[in-house]
């Protein structure tokens, strides 16, 4: 515009106007630039964390580690007693934990409009999704390990069952939340009973959604050590009993990385590697198997 | 009774009193778990708060041979670890959620949400492994001897970054929970930005304002007491971590002065002592007195980001 050279009023106007849009411009690029710093930031530290696992943990993997025990530092040990007290008690975990977290999310979604004991319910569980697992593991251990005199692979599976319920009740609700009221009426226009309605049409509809808390709730699980520590203790032996102290993986870390001895280090390594990539595996599987339906 | 359909009265069958039942009782149970793990901790550290009376509450001793224990320390080690926390993982959160629902490509949006979400997923003992051997030595060598020299001999603050750079410590352990607490509150922040009615955005850019504009004028106003939830969801977790902080603090029951300091928190301190600890000592008491505090402290937290999360969900 040629009277931008001129000193008139109105083209004073315009340069203030033209200088405030610019400041106000800019600020808005730093900030988008700060947001895409703070993300970039982010991701930095998962590829960081991922990258250094993979450097340090994979040269230490081999066949030995899934078919040989924990043994004293330079003697080639594995880590199998570990791999398979992790299965276990993941396992056992999941198997307690799940259906009450099933029953307690149907209870919250089907039985509990309007009641109190509903709310308190949803709180409850809500709260104990984010509790301290630590804490989690002091209380099995003074109702589980301290009266019955020992530290035991159950209480370590009984620990972990604990904090899925909460996950599971938590998906559970809200998968059985979308399913549209028709299905059900549908279902009892034909006569059956509400129970069948929602465990044969519900639970069947919202199948993907539960799969989806279950698979979220093991990977959970499958990396806590902290409730471990006071409840199945970790073992550097052979020992599949469940009235015994079982190890695990996240255990054995714990154990192994703080040791003076470099094989020690070098198999928490692995043990780092191989649970970290199962369990993100579990949440990259949990979210394929929720992508149909969302 | 509210039911969402009710079946007709004359044909309740026994399958569906057995079922309400079974729903019923499993969601009492889920009270009677909070209410047996509040108490077993209360019981359990009740010997150590005979002992000491309130004086627990206020003794910075923890003597395992004089047998005198107070939770001063680990309580201060856990609040200004998950404060410095909440101060350093703010901010990226937010600068993550912002991005993510205003500024990203669509097609990026899926895939670098995920990726925060997986930095969630990561169990807390590798963070601890990975700060204990990653993060500590460069701490030690670079950052906390730079800092040191820069600060350290500034009047009146200059005591905040002094002594020897050890690389552990409580900044470090507040680094780390930062790090763990980032996908927590920023997945939080991205669910309740998306939740603005896009009809009120639009306004705003109607009106020319800029991107920045709307969040600051529209997007936080609208959010603010969900945001304020998931904030509080991430101090929740903070206070409860154990294995990174174990592994990253320097495990010393004293209150330094310095953040670079050692130091403990409760979570640290129960994990580390335990082994150490045989049923029926006073010691157990003590660490079982310090998980009821620690539960008395997170729930009210957790309890106020519920409080808040729903309040905002409902305005």
């Amino acid at each position: 515009m040629s009277g931008a050279a001129l000193s008139s009023s109105p083209s004073r106007d315009a340069t203030v106007a033209d200088r405030l849009s610019r400041n106000r411009r800019n600020q808005d690029r730093l900030v988008q630039a700060l947001c895409l710093l703070a993300t970039a930031i982010g991701l930095a530290f998962l590829l960081l964390i991922l990258a250094t696992l993979l450097y340090l943990g994979a040269k230490g993997l081999s066949l030995g580690v899934f078919t040989t025990v924990t043994k004293p530092p330079g003697s080639h040990g594995g880590l199998l007693n570990a791999i398979i007290g992790s299965l276990i008690q993941t396992g056992l975990g999941t198997l307690i934990g799940t259906p009450i977290g099933l029953l307690v999310g149907t209870y919250l979604a089907e039985y509990s409009a309007g009641s109190k004991l509903g709310d308190a319910v949803r709180f409850v569980s809500d709260v104990l999704l984010s509790a301290p697992s630590i804490l989690i593991g002091l209380f099995v251990y003074t109702v589980l390990v301290s009266p019955f005199g020992g530290f035991s692979g159950l209480a370590g599976s009984v620990a972990l069952a604990v904090i899925v319920i909460p996950i599971v009740v938590r998906t559970t609700e809200d998968m059985l939340r979308l399913i549209p009221v028709a299905m059900r009426e549908a279902a009892v226009a034909l006569g059956a009973p509400k129970w069948k309605a929602i465990v044969f049409i519900c639970y069947r509809a919202a199948l993907d959604g539960i799969a989806t808390g279950v698979l979220l709730a093991i990977a959970r699980i499958a990396g806590e050590t902290a409730p471990l520590l006071f409840t199945s203790l970790g073992n550097l032996n052979w020992s599949l009993s469940l009235a015994q102290p079982m190890s695990s993986l996240p255990v054995t870390i714990y154990q192994y990385a703080g040791s003076p001895f470099d094989d020690w280090v070098d198999l928490a390594w692995v043990a780092a590697l191989l649970i970290t990539f199962g369990v993100l595996a579990l949440n990259v599987l949990a979210r394929i198997v929720l992508r149909p339906r969302s | 009774m509210p039911q969402t359909v009710a079946s007709p009265a004359r044909r309740t069958s026994i399958g569906d009193m057995i079922f309400e039942g079974l729903a019923t009782g499993a969601g009492v149970l889920v009270l009677v778990l909070l209410g047996a793990i509040i108490l077993s901790l209360f019981i359990g550290g009740l010997p150590a708060f005979r002992a000491f009376g309130f004086g627990f509450l206020t003794s910075d001793d923890w003597d395992p041979v004089k047998e005198i224990f107070g939770s001063v320390v680990p309580i201060y080690g856990t609040i200004v670890t998950s404060i410095m926390a909440l101060i350093m993982a703010v901010p990226v959160a937010f600068g993550i959620a912002f991005w993510l629902t205003e500024l990203a490509p669509a097609w990026l949006r899926r895939p670098v949400g995920t990726a925060v979400e997986l930095l969630a997923a990561v169990p807390s003992i590798i963070y601890g492994m990975w700060g204990f051997f990653i993060i500590v030595p460069f701490m030690g060598t670079y950052v906390q001897p730079f800092v040191i020299d820069l600060l350290g001999d500034l009047p009146g603050i200059g005591f905040l970054f002094q002594g020897p750079p050890f690389g552990t410590g409580i900044f470090t352990a507040a680094l780390i929970l930062g790090v763990m607490i980032i996908p927590f509150i920023a997945a939080t922040m991205r669910d309740v930005f998306q939740t603005v009615p896009p009809v009120f955005k639009e306004s705003a850019y109607g009106l020319g304002c800029t991107t920045w504009e709307v969040m600051r004028a529209i997007v936080i106003p609208y959010t603010r007491v969900s945001v304020m939830g998931g904030i509080m969801l991430g101090l929740g977790r903070a206070l409860g971590e154990t294995m990174a902080v174990t592994f990253v603090i320097g495990n010393t029951n004293r209150i330094a002065t310095s953040i670079f300091g050692p130091g403990n928190t409760i979570a640290s301190l129960v994990a580390l002592e335990f082994p150490e600890s045989p049923a029926g000592s006073l010691k157990l008491a003590s660490l079982l007195a310090l998980g009821f505090l620690l539960f008395v402290i997170s729930f009210i937290v957790l309890a106020i980001s519920r409080m808040l999360l729903r309040s905002g969900a409902k305005a």
